[in-house]
């Protein structure tokens, strides 16, 4: 039989490196296995890394880390055919350390933090695809790889091989993911002058902004646009249920050249060169597509568990967080030489105790609601700016009587009982 | 049988790009990759060790990421490996290179002979094609290039038979052992590495010597100051311009095209080819 390994972890990315450092660096002995050429060649995100859960991993990350730019600036639009009602936050505070959050290029962040789960010993596999878990008396005991003389043998077997996570379903512990639990998000890196960017997006250099996009940016499906600022470049991109997309008949590099040219984005990428091109799923099934977390022998982490919060864009934080939880708890399992899904089940109660937990199921029909009533999305937005358009237009009508145009623009079609209802619905899945 | 594997890490040159501006390599962002004649030439050395018996280690010169480019080696089933690497040695030509690499191969020739030394045809990045040459004039022992396939090895005559590709074929070659093979594409496939080389290369870390460990070395030789090669001027091959469009159906495509190749292009053919 080959040798045995404390852990395997499948997958090198937020999830399952900050397993395999955690573990590592209490002295188990960690095999990482990656399906990529390198861990982050084939990791996508939006780009926005939450400074808080790194820094519980390692503390001063961002002194070292391949980071892009601390963010000082999160705007939100609300986004109509030609206009945009727009609000956010900047704040200087965010510029110093600790920082709140970085954007950052995956294929660099994670290669870095791959490394670092290495230099604590973990031993790191790449362009190797775990195609099974092997299980025996009902305990996972090792993975097979495709490669030959493929099996390969832990105690604990963490499975952080993200979004749509096969090696969980095969184990029983979800079913096939409906297309309205996932979101394919594609993105652009475009890449921009530095000075350019920092013109563009009022920042001075080491800087860096996000703005959220609502509204026109998805045609009308539940999902959102994006755009982040990086060193030099900028990422754009757009994510939409699959279920919207399918219906509507839409190709998501179409969502993409839509946002692109409209008339409120297009002077921020000007003159930009398209460097890169992305896509992937994002899930979006929240605390309800859960799948089962603990098995005996075997935890699941990350986009695997369906750990995103759409509503605040988090998701690596997350994931890092999971593996952490994961990884403690399985340090612990270690000492106490039991790996039954009855230990390893501290991990999930104290996963879902911990922020994590707590915001999926705050947001749990959050998602669901929206997407059910296009209202939102369809009538909302475009009302906003056609209100704000309103107020704001000196036309020698007065401000009384455009108040009371705009409180009925708002109300027209369902009367003030169903925009009350609308309201409430909203505050419902989202207080 | 010792079976010893030069290789080298290269920027991978279908990335590269050459900037238009200053007509220097534009290396930003280019990931480094094991040179890819050099993974046949190790992957020849262990289906050698297959049928002979014995061991495989590789040597390459360069900094200290290299390792990484060993460990690949380890990876297709390389025993043993060593990096040389010094600021000495930096700036090195194909001359330079090959001495530095002949005395490394002596320190481990004196802690286990070597029956054979294998390196790939050529680096991708400088396609010169030099440095396994140079290495096998220095270390005094045959050079065969453009090896397509080791016949056979007779490890008590000390004779090895291989197959040499030539422009209109090849030719079949004897020679005494020790020699140094410079190695084709075409001489095998690399497979998929099973998994307990990739855990063995995981922990892999090779033997490591500065220019102080080697012995015998005139430093004059090594590095830039070893380096009589100067490079005088480089650009981007010029587009191919001109050309013709043909359109219209497959079949009438095909007719024009037999038309343009007799009617215009008839010295293709009146020469007697290439």
């Amino acid at each position: 039989m080959s040798e045995k390994f404390d852990a395997i972890v499948v997958g090198a990315g937020p999830a399952g490196t900050s397993a395999a450092y955690v573990m590592a660096k209490a002295g188990l002995n960690v095999l990482l296995i990656e399906r990529g050429e390198y861990p982050g060649s084939k990791n996508v995100m939006g780009g926005v890394l939450y400074s808080h859960q790194m820094r519980e991993i390692i503390p001063e990350f961002y002194k070292e880390a391949p980071l892009e730019r601390p963010i000082v600036e999160q705007r939100m639009w609300a986004l109509s055919e030609k206009s945009v009602v727009s609000g956010g936050y900047k704040g200087l505070e965010w510029a110093e350390e600790p920082y709140n959050n970085f954007t950052v290029l995956r294929a660099k962040f994670d290669q870095w933090y791959a490394n670092k789960a290495v230099e604590q010993g973990a031993l790191l596999i790449n362009e190797t695809v775990v195609t099974e878990c092997i299980v025996e008396n009902g305990k996972v005991v090792g993975v097979r790889t495709d490669r030959p003389d493929g099996d390969i043998y832990a105690d604990v077997v963490v499975l952080a091989d993200g979004v749509n996570s096969l090696l969980a379903k095969s184990l029983g512990f979800h079913k096939e993911l409906q297309s309205n639990q996932v979101a394919l998000a594609v993105m652009e890196v475009i890449n921009l002058p530095a000075e350019k960017i920092e013109d563009r997006f009022n920042l001075e250099p080491n800087q860096g902004a996000t703005i959220e996009i609502f509204g026109d940016s998805t045609k009308g499906i539940l999902g959102t646009g994006f755009i982040y600022t990086n060193k030099d470049s900028i990422n754009i991109g757009v994510g939409t249920l699959l279920s919207g997309m399918i219906k509507n008949k839409l190709r998501p590099y179409d969502l993409l050249d839509y946002l692109k040219n409209h008339p409120m984005v297009r002077p921020l990428i000007k003159g930009g060169e398209p460097a890169e091109y992305a896509a992937h799923l994002i899930p979006e099934g929240g605390y309800h597509a859960m799948p089962k977390l603990v098995g005996n022998g075997v935890v699941v982490c990350g986009d695997a568990g369906q750990m995103v919060n759409g509503i605040n864009r988090e998701g690596s934080n997350m994931a890092m967080t999971s593996g952490k939880i994961a990884a403690e708890t399985i340090i612990l399992a270690k000492q106490a030489n039991d790996f039954s899904e009855n230990m390893l089940d501290t991990y999930r109660s104290r996963l879902m105790e911990s922020f994590v937990g707590k915001d999926l199921k705050k947001y749990k029909d959050a998602t669901h609601t929206i997407d059910k009533y296009p209202v939102y999305l369809n009538e909302y937005i475009p009302a906003v700016n056609k209100a704000a358009n309103e107020y704001f237009t000196v036309d020698g009508v007065s401000k009384a009587e455009k108040q009371k145009k705009i409180m009925k623009s708002f109300t027209e079609g369902k009367g003030m009982l169903g925009a009350i209802q609308d309201i409430y619905r909203v505050w419902k899945v989202m207080k | 049988m010792h079976i010893l594997v030069c290789i080298k890490q290269v920027p991978d040159t279908k990335i590269i790009k050459i900037d238009p501006k200053t007509n220097t390599l534009d290396r930003r962002g280019v990931p480094a990759i094991l040179n890819p004649y050099d993974t046949h030439a190790v992957e020849e050395a262990v289906r050698l060790r297959k049928r002979y018996g014995g061991k495989v280690s590789v040597i390459s010169m360069g900094p200290p990421q290299a390792v990484a480019a060993i460990k690949k080696c380890v990876e297709i089933g390389a025993d043993a490996g060593y990096l040389i690497t010094d600021r000495a040695f930096a700036g090195a030509d194909t001359l330079a290179t090959s001495y530095a690499l002949s005395k490394g191969i002596e320190r481990i020739q004196k802690e286990e002979p070597i029956d054979l030394v294998i390196c790939g045809k050529m680096a991708i990045d400088g396609d010169t094609g030099q440095v396994g040459p140079g290495i096998a004039r220095r270390l005094g022992v045959p050079p065969l290039t453009n090896v397509k396939k080791v016949e056979e090895i007779d490890l008590k005559m000390n004779k090895i038979k291989v197959h040499r590709k030539l422009e209109d074929g090849y030719e079949v070659l004897q020679s005494s052992i020790p020699c140094l093979l410079t190695v084709e594409k075409d001489i095998n496939e690399v497979p998929y590495s099973p998994l307990p080389n990739m855990i063995r290369a995981a922990r892999f870390q090779p033997q490591v010597w500065t220019v102080n460990d080697l012995e015998n070395v005139n430093r004059e030789q090594l590095g830039l100051k070893g380096s009589p090669t100067v490079v005088g001027k480089m650009f981007s091959p010029p587009k191919p311009e001109g050309g013709k469009r043909i359109e219209g159906t497959p079949d009438q495509q095909v007719k024009q095209l037999v038309e343009v190749l007799f009617q215009e292009k008839r010295e293709l053919f009146v020469k007697g080819g290439a």
